[in-house]
């Protein structure tokens, strides 16, 4: 598989009142050709942030891009220029946003709306882009769309306002797709349609996706990779299987034991302890030590680097460490384990 | 709406019926009738005339007589003019006042959004700062102040253009600037805050996320959004169009409105200040009514779901 | 991604290191109350900041100003009537020197009438001293505007709180009036007041108020029932709290940004309204002195005699000014959607 954008040690930052905030302090990651990889971490932990940096969409004037590289065709994206940035966004990289209640101009018709991009970026003339935007809200499912065209998105539900946005997103044909918790403001019933849709569209578009959530459920659906962000860096990264069945970082523990499932048997749900870590003032060591209970003097000393589990599964802790204790994971954790050996033996 | 507009309307004749009876008790509150002050009347004259004018009945017969003669357009005679209806004096005044009234919201509104739209794409630079500066002076500095010092300067020390003379429209230029004043500041800042408030919004992000410039966002995207609630802050411009237009007309002698009233003021012509009032409050009333109506029709948000968030 | 090297970690750093609970729930930014949050950002706002220093020191001037000059703000003297401004020291830079031009001539009227004394701004018509007249009218303007501002907030906050807190019928009732009020523009309500009653402080200061409270009342009104139906309200209410320690406790001081912003902007409209009306002719009555008399009557020789009009003027315009940057600066401090 070919390899459609690289994400090489970035780090950003915010000045605030306060002062700096490192929001993302050394995020590596890929993206290969057709995959889908999602993003996972609780709020503030810079997922979006990273995002958003892909496409140059931080505020300005109060964000910086510190140092690393954004690598799409060949091309920094960290470093290029605004008039080069308005001719690949859109085009090239898409993005869908979590509120489709207020990602829609209110007072522009969804016609015009979805027809914007397809002027600006393919040289259609109005009525190529009209039919072509008939097709596309026909594409994500919705009815009657040449009446449709002509309404405002006030006339339309939240779960249709987000095939609208997807829509606008896929007209171009874009290679990246970005997805920002696509389906958080939606209902659970909506969630599911939408991100069917998106299953869907991406196979016949033939997309890469970078799925933002903190959901662990809608990631098991739609990703082929998961990537845990946790205080501005990511602290595991691997293959669905991996980071559900044999996952290694014990922040990663947390979230796979905090996830309710329909097997487990015990009454309450885990919980991670404590708060995330302050940017402002980063921790010295592992971010994640202070609530982590398997945490070692070591953590609170320096930070772990990534350690290689196996090809694509690679973890940011010091339990890793070939020196370090053997410590048990949560018992969710450790059943899940036990399934992922059982199941490459069997392969074997 | 159909609803929401007869309520409006109703609201409307409640208040002017407030204002046009109070107006009516203080002329009777005041002393003397609008003939006591003529001594060339003899008294037997000055019956025909107090009975000719209704004023020789019981004060609730001329209260009726007064509101049904209101309803009419009749706003009595002046004391000062030989006894000139004041509905046409006032209708012989509106012309000056109205064409600096509208050229004073137009230039003061363009200008202004234009202030207001490089203040919030240039945030917090000179650009900024400078706009704010100047929409802060001219919230400040009082029309009449604005006024005498244009008259001064402008017209008598540069000779630049004519000042305490009406004719055409190069003596309209002065006063309109004196005017314009409100309107720019107003609108400046209000375009301001309400295009932040729009630029911060998803809706513009996914704009800039399609590829569009900052111009382009700008233009296509933004200004249109933050013009809608640009009407509300109309009804205020016009009560201030109003203030001003009082002494700004006094300043260069405009034959307006707002000139004869203050006259009227100096001189106790209390039919012509009474009428004015009236005719003052019927317009603002009216042109606020209008522009919540404007409103409701604009906006499709608001048009349709009201109720909802 | 860093596929380093594993390096040699000492065995005893892979010690367990339990969790400090304490440490995780700690609060990095210290604690700040309401109000000192607000003055924290008001004093990160300069231009707010040098407004304020300004408004204080045209406030002492209002109170000390009227005594420094030595000469009296109502004896009349024709004798020194229309001096221009002269000023010790800076007579000597060649400004304010006790020159004026009269039919295209510079003269020094000082030395012409055989005049010793200093006037600061001059003398305006009847010989007063203008410069004591000026601190004098900037104390009766600003104490007409506080006044005004005070009236307004007790009527309006009283007003907004009874109508939002009651609610249902009372609400109603009072809403409509308060509709039917706010439908009169209130230049008509303050002039037609002015006919009526015998200008003067006070009653400039009642007409004014009479339609000036609405707007103050309709602000906390619209906050109280915001306010109303959130969790903390309901919390002490199933605890057992008395209308009056909700009233008090628990409305009023989240009102009072809301409040303080609204007097804020109240008193420089009621300065400037107080000046208009003089300017019209319905204001302030001779001798008596305020920063619209004086621009009046300074506007009468203003083509011979500027400075008559002009330092009022700056006065009035600065006054403005600095209540209007406080008051933005008051409004950006408060806004809530401001506080991260």
């Amino acid at each position: 598989m070919k390899k459609l954008l690289e994400v090489k040690d970035l780090h950003i930052s915010f000045h605030t009142f306060a002062g700096e905030v490192q929001a993302i302090r050394g995020v590596d990651f890929d993206l290969y050709e057709g995959e889908t990889l999602a993003i996972v971490g609780e709020s503030g932990s810079g997922k979006s942030v990273t995002t958003k940096s892909i496409m140059r969409l931080l505020p300005q004037g109060n964000s910086e891009i510190k140092s690393g590289e954004i690598l799409f065709n060949g091309e920094n994206l960290a470093t290029a220029s605004e008039k080069k940035m308005q001719k690949i966004r859109g085009k090239d990289i898409s993005m869908i946003f979590q509120d489709p209640m207020t990602s829609l101009n209110p007072t522009m018709t969804i016609g015009k709306q979805i027809m914007e991009p397809l002027i600006k970026h393919r040289d259609l003339s109005k009525s190529e882009a009209s039919k072509r935007a008939v097709k596309l809200l026909d594409l994500v499912g919705i009815s009657k769309p040449e009446t449709r065209l002509k309404q405002y998105p006030h006339q339309f539900s939240g779960g249709m306002r987000q095939r609208v946005v997807i829509a606008i997103a896929l007209a171009c044909a874009p290679k990246v797709l970005i997805a920002d918790e696509p389906t958080t403001a939606l209902d659970v019933t909506i969630q599911g349609q939408i991100l069917d849709l998106m299953k869907d569209l991406q196979k016949k578009i033939e997309t890469s996706i970078i799925f933002i959530t903190h959901d662990l459920g809608v990631v098991a659906n739609v990703a082929d990779r998961v990537a845990v962000m946790y205080g501005g860096k990511i602290v595991e990264v691997g293959t669905v299987d991996e980071i559900f069945y044999n996952p290694q970082h014990p922040y990663t523990w947390g979230l796979i034991s905090s996830m309710p499932s329909l097997d487990s048997q015990d009454e309450e749900l885990f919980v991670i302890p404590g708060t995330p870590p302050d940017l402002l003032h980063p921790p010295k060591g592992d971010a994640f030590a202070p609530r982590n209970p398997y945490a070692m003097k070591i953590d609170k000393e320096e930070e772990p680097p990534m350690f290689k589990v196996s090809d694509t599964h690679y973890a940011a802790t010091w339990l890793l460490h070939p020196d370090a204790p053997k410590v048990e994971p949560p018992l969710a954790v450790q059943e899940r384990q036990a399934k992922f050996r059982a199941s490459i033996k069997g392969d074997k | 709406m159909a609803k929401y507009i007869t309520k409006r309307i109703i609201y409307l004749i409640i208040t002017l019926f407030i204002i046009a009876s109070v107006t009516f008790f203080l002329m009777k509150f005041l002393p003397g009738t609008p003939f006591s002050n003529e001594e060339r009347l003899t008294i037997e004259q000055r019956e025909i005339l107090n009975a000719k004018y209704g004023l020789d009945q019981p004060i609730p017969i001329q209260y009726m007589n007064y509101m049904v003669n209101i309803v009419k357009g009749d706003l009595g005679v002046s004391f000062q003019f030989e006894n000139q209806p004041v509905m046409d004096l006032l209708m012989n005044r509106i012309g000056p006042s109205m064409q600096l009234g509208v050229q004073a919201m137009i230039i003061g509104t363009i200008i202004g959004i234009a202030l207001g739209v490089l203040a919030a794409m240039f945030q917090n630079t000179w650009i900024d700062y400078g706009s704010t500066f100047l929409a802060i002076l001219g919230k400040s500095i009082p029309s009449f102040v604005l006024a005498a010092l244009l008259q001064y300067y402008i017209g008598v020390k540069l000779g630049w253009l004519p000042v305490a003379s009406w004719n055409g429209f190069s003596s309209s230029i002065l006063p309109t600037i004196a005017l314009a004043c409100f309107p720019i500041a107003t609108a400046a800042r209000f375009m301001r805050t309400e295009l932040i408030e729009v630029f911060g919004s998803d809706y513009i992000t996914l704009a800039k996320a399609k590829g569009n410039s900052r111009g382009e966002v700008a233009v296509k995207h933004a200004i249109r959004n933050a013009l809608i609630p640009l009407i509300t802050v109309l009804g205020p411009m016009a009560v201030g169009l109003m203030t001003g237009s009082m002494v700004v007309e006094k300043v260069f002698a405009v034959p307006g409105i707002g000139e004869q009233f203050v006259k009227s003021i100096m001189t106790n012509d209390f039919p012509i200040i009474m009428g004015t009032t009236l005719f003052f409050a019927f317009l603002l009333t009216v042109i606020i009514l209008i522009i919540d109506i404007l409103y409701g029709i604009i906006d499709p948000r608001i048009r349709l779901n009201g109720g909802d968030k | 991604m860093n596929r380093e090297e594993i390096k040699e970690i000492p065995k005893e750093q892979f010690e367990p290191a339990p969790i400090d609970h304490e440490a995780g729930e700690r609060l990095e930014k210290p604690q700040l109350s309401f109000m000192k949050d607000a003055w924290l950002r008001v004093r990160k706002n300069k231009a707010a900041i040098v407004s304020l220093i300004i408004l204080a020191l045209i406030v002492i001037m209002a109170i000390i100003g009227p005594h420094l000059s030595g000469h009296d703000g109502y004896e009349q003297d024709v004798a020194k009537s229309n001096l221009p401004p002269r000023v010790p020291v800076l007579e000597n830079m060649g400004i304010f020197d006790g020159t004026q031009k009269v039919g295209g001539e510079e003269v020094n009227k000082y030395e012409q009438m055989n005049i010793e004394e200093y006037y600061w701004f001059g003398t305006d018509s009847l010989g007063r001293d203008l410069f004591t007249r000026v601190w004098l009218g900037t104390r009766v303007s600003l104490y007409i505007a506080v006044l005004a501002a005070a009236i307004d907030m007790l009527v309006g906050v009283i007003y907004g709180l009874v109508s939002g807190f009651k609610g249902g019928r009372t609400d109603n009732v009072m809403q409509r009036i308060l509709e039917v009020i706010s439908g009169i523009p209130n230049l008509i309500v303050v002039i037609l007041m002015l006919l009526i009653l015998k200008p003067g402080i006070m009653s400039i200061t009642i007409a004014m108020v009479i339609t000036g409270w609405v707007g103050m009342a309709r602000v906390v009104r619209g906050q109280v029932l915001k306010l109303k139906d959130q969790e903390y309200i309901l919390a002490s209410r199933t605890l057992g709290a008395k209308n009056n320690r909700l009233l008090f406790k628990h409305l009023l001081p989240n009102l009072s940004g809301v409040i303080i912003i609204n007097t804020m902007f109240t008193i420089p409209s009621a300065i400037f309204f107080e000046a208009f009306l003089s300017f019209i002719g319905i204001g302030l009555q001779a001798p008596s002195a305020s920063l619209g008399t004086l621009i009046e009557d300074g506007y009468k020789t203003f083509q011979f005699l500027p400075h008559l009009m002009i330092i009022p003027c700056i006065l009035i315009c600065v006054i403005l000014i600095v209540c209007n940057l406080i008051g933005d600066g008051l409004r950006d401090a408060f806004d809530p959607k401001m506080r991260d």
